[in-house]
């Protein structure tokens, strides 16, 4: 005896709750089955050492759509927002940008910043339309996408003339080109390329990165924002407002496998053997996981799994969390400026150099750093007087030569831990605890294949018509009743939950249509 | 400084020394990086041999892989259109492969080795497709063109010879089938198939033993009238019996560019290979929307009226007036063994339906003058040439 439901979402992801909680606004029977004994995926808050938490992979919170919020009428609170960033010099002179400002630097550099922002942040707006529509298929004669696909050139083309010319100049063009053009501050082209290439197996040399850098901006205009309690607050509030809604979340339930028969889902099984019967199945996990681990190859065509085989999500980020007995100091900066995003990343040059390693299967002997010190705005992370430091460090690529190992990941966070003390020479003295993940950790912890955070790099041959992959852009895979909710589907990775509410306003336009 | 010296050219199959040695005309071309004789002395009674007594044609280039591994029937049944779990050990299937779209990369014939084991023979190469199929699938792949020594020996005459090879228990194997002989201590497979439409084996070993078979083979159809074959002739017997030939009757769909370029197996004749039993397989889902929706283009065989083959033709509706263009020939030939006009063809649907006429232009060339005919066509339904010996089991012995 097996139990129905209308729909099953495998994985408890922030955009398998959203889907899932749509769904159930929609009167549906749904279940959702998450391997980890939290719900989240990488949107988790987790402890690290007895007494610190942390935001176990995603950090700032800069993507979740307005709309997701609204339909869900989801409340959490916020310890910070509009946080701002520091680039971090040696000698103290860093440089400070926020919203259209940036400190530090020349008039001039001040001004092209300006000019940059507003910009970034025009094309930005563009996309950010369709961050909340399923994407366009080519070639068809439906309506909808006709509609959408005219409307997507109609916008571009109202940009006028001359943006629009830039537009599609720079759209697939890299940040470094861009950076180098505009800045002589070697700090603030540092940091930009930085964040171009932020969670991606990308130099700022690298094509596309342009558009990643567009991409981090179009959530929010890249206000960037930390949940009260971590990462893990925004998924608790998400299942909140799913079990509000009747949907039944089951943790430390592992689906094995997508049952298929007769050429169609018909429900999951977990790995201690229950079986769920659904018509329904939504996958929250990656597409390479969903399609070649639980469906199984077998069960669809070669074309489509050569597709989703040449998916490039090899991630190359780790995540290294310190529990501190105390703020560092760092030279030039005031105590309060632990609330603003710490990079190092002292020149364009030294990101690219940083990357040319993981090319070749290694890590970077001189890494970049995104630091945030959580606790600072969130006491509830850290025993009183003592902090967390949440840093995302690259690059640490997932094919590292010989395979990852603990030897690997110590030496790894030693080359980080001593990269920090550069800039906070007492940093060393202060920590008590210390983890790192690594891509291959992130893999396995957040069943994520490649431990690529995004599910697939979000460069132009992965965005957009053909994410995850071309002829399976609208969350329905060529499989009935199968369909992907996660961040390898449009628009992409980030905590947005647009992935998971475009993936449920087609499942149930679809039931309307059936 | 030294040049290395690196073989050149065209390869050579284990038999050229036997084919260059029967060779009176030097008409020679590639197939498939091989050197293989257009005819070898007269391509006219070459084609008489394979009617009247018994061909022997070398198809060791004929692209082969093996594929073997515990998910070896789960791989086949996935890459082509049929039901592979019907082909027990010791058969052979003919079976056609399409991509995702539903159109035909390819179609080959399957050899059931032994269980599980299989080898895939297709007129093209198709290694980065098979590898690509193979992904979630326990198969290893192998491509054994060079490894693998062939020859088809066909004709009426045919199966005496196998008898007079000595290969016992010939007589029970009826068409596609396969059986494991010993040759002079080592392995030949022979199977009942072929690409001529008459009764006839091909003969499969290691290249070491190609000679020794060749010399074997000769030596037991010297009183039944074997004969070498060059290209031209089974060419002739295969427009005849009806078989189709990529870059003829088809393109492969990964070598299309334009749209509407390739061809569904529907659109080739060969709905009976199309199984929609199977939950999944290659271009099911694509195939099953064309059944619905229809079908752009169908296979023609063609009776034409005259006797001027209709190379590269245009077919029409009607002969004159609003005569509307609906298609094109594909091969062409005059049978002498039917004494008919015959030719295939792609005609637009709902064109060509089986009994219908129409209309094929027909250029011919008289002392430098082109001259044009427009002669009328049959739609037929069956192969050309298909003499009940092929399907008798056992074979006469003629």
């Amino acid at each position: 005896m097996t139990d129905r439901y209308d729909a099953i979402v495998v994985g408890a992801g922030h955009n398998g709750l959203v889907c899932a909680a749509l769904l159930g606004k929609a009167g549906r029977k749904v279940l959702v089955l998450e391997a980890n004994s939290q719900v989240g995926g990488a949107a988790v808050t987790r402890s690290f050492a007895d007494g610190y938490s942390v935001s176990a992979c995603a950090h700032l919170l800069y993507q979740l759509q307005p709309e997701v919020r609204k339909d869900l009428g989801l409340q959490f609170a916020l310890a910070a927002d509009d946080i701002g960033t520091i680039a971090l010099s040696a000698d103290g002179k860093h440089v400070r940008y926020s919203g259209e400002n940036v400190h530090g630097v020349s008039d001039a550099d001040s001004k092209s910043y300006r000019d940059f922002h507003k910009r970034m942040s025009r094309f930005a707006a563009l996309l950010r339309t369709y961050l909340n529509k399923a994407p366009p298929r080519l070639g068809t004669k439906d309506r909808k996408d006709l509609f959408t696909l005219a409307q997507l050139g109609l916008d571009v083309r109202r940009l006028g003339r001359k943006e629009m010319r830039e537009f599609l100049r720079l759209i697939g063009m890299n940040i470094y080109d861009e950076v180098t053009e505009r800045f002589d501050s070697k700090l603030l082209k540092g940091a930009l390329s930085f964040d171009a290439v932020l969670g991606t197996h990308l130099g700022p040399r690298s094509p596309n990165t342009i558009l990643t850098y567009l991409y981090r901006l179009a959530g929010s205009g890249g206000r960037l924002a930390a949940p009260a309690g971590g990462m893990g607050s925004v998924s608790e509030a998400l299942a909140q407002v799913a079990r509000e809604k009747g949907v039944t979340i089951r943790t430390a339930m592992p689906v094995k496998r997508i049952v298929v028969e007769n050429g169609r889902v018909t429900g999951v099984e977990s790995e201690g053997g229950e079986t769920f019967s659904s018509h329904t199945i939504i996958s929250n996990a990656d597409p390479k996981s969903t399609l070649l681990c639980l469906v199984g190859a077998k069960h669809v065509e070669t074309g489509f799994t050569r597709r989703v085989n040449n998916i490039r999500m090899q991630g190359n980020a780790a995540k290294l969390h310190l529990a501190l007995d105390g703020l560092p100091v760092v030279n030039g900066l005031e105590k309060k400026d632990f609330a603003s995003r710490l990079l190092i990343a002292p020149d364009e040059n030294y990101v690219e150099r940083s990357f040319n390693p993981a090319k070749y299967g290694e890590t970077s002997p001189q890494p970049v750093l995104e630091i945030t010190v959580p606790s600072f705005r969130d006491s509830s992370l850290a025993p009183t007087g003592k902090h967390v430091m949440s840093a995302i460090v690259q690059y640490a690529p997932y094919k590292l030569k010989d395979g990852w190992d603990d030897k690997k990941r110590d030496a790894f966070m030693k080359t980080a831990v001593s990269k920090i003390a550069q800039y906070m020479p007492d940093i060393e003295g202060r920590i008590s605890a210390s983890e790192m993940l690594t891509p291959a950790d992130i893999e396995r912890e957040f069943h994520i294949s490649g431990g690529h955070w995004h599910h697939g790099e979000l460069t132009l041959d992965q965005f957009l018509f053909v994410r995850p992959v071309g002829g399976a852009a609208q969350y329905a895979m060529p499989l009935d009743g199968l369909y992907l909710c996660g961040a390898g589907t449009h628009p992409g990775g980030g905590v947005s939950g647009a992935a998971g509410r475009n993936a449920a306003r087609v499942i149930l336009s679809r039931e309307k249509s059936a | 400084m030294s040049v290395q010296q690196v073989d050149q050219g065209r390869l050579q199959s284990p038999f050229y020394p036997r084919y260059k040695a029967l060779d009176r005309l030097d008409t020679w071309h590639t197939w498939k990086g091989y050197t293989s004789a257009d005819a070898l002395f007269d391509g006219e009674l070459e084609y008489f041999a394979i009617r009247n007594s018994c061909a022997v044609f070398d198809l060791t280039p004929m692209t082969k892989y093996r594929i073997t591994g515990p998910d070896s029937l789960d791989y086949i049944d996935r890459l082509v259109t049929r039901d592979m779990r019907k082909i027990a050990a010791g058969r052979v299937a003919y079976a056609v492969w399409c991509n995702d779209q539903g159109q035909v990369i390819d179609d080959g014939t399957i050899f059931h080795l032994r269980d599980g084991e299989y080898r895939l023979c297709s007129q093209e190469r198709h290694l980065a497709w098979l590898t690509a199929a193979a992904i979630g699938f326990n198969v290893t792949i192998k491509e054994e063109t060079a490894d693998i020594a062939a020859l088809a020996v066909q004709g009426p005459t045919s199966y005496s010879v196998m008898k007079n090879l000595g290969l016992k228990g010939i007589e029970n194997m009826k068409p596609f089938g396969l059986m494991h002989f010993d040759f002079q201590g080592s392995e030949i497979m022979v199977s009942r198939t072929g690409f001529t439409g008459d009764l006839g084996y091909e003969l499969w070993l290691e290249p070491g033993k190609a000679l020794d078979l060749w010399d074997a083979l000769f030596e037991a159809g010297k009183l039944h009238g074997i004969t070498a074959m060059g290209t031209h002739a089974l060419e002739q017997a295969r427009i005849e019996a009806g078989y189709l030939a990529a870059y003829e009757e088809f393109l492969p769909a990964d070598e299309t560019i334009r749209t509407g370029r390739s061809r569904s197996p529907f659109e080739l004749g060969l709905d009976w290979l199309v199984d929609f039993k199977k939950p999944n397989f290659n271009g099911r889902r694509a195939l099953a929307e064309e059944k619905l929706n229809g079908s752009t283009w169908r296979l023609v065989k063609l009776d034409i009226e005259g006797n001027k083959p209709a190379h590269h033709s245009y077919v029409y509706a009607k002969p004159r007036k609003n005569k509307k263009e609906i298609g094109f020939i594909t091969s062409a030939a005059w049978s002498p063994i039917c004494k008919q006009n015959i030719a295939l063809g792609s005609v637009r649907m709902p064109h060509g339906k089986v009994g219908d006429s129409v209309w094929v232009e027909v250029y011919y060339q008289r002392e430098m003058h082109w001259s044009k005919v427009m002669a009328e066509a049959k739609v037929v339904d069956k192969p050309f040439w298909f003499p009940p010996r092929r399907g008798a089991t056992p074979p006469g012995p003629y």
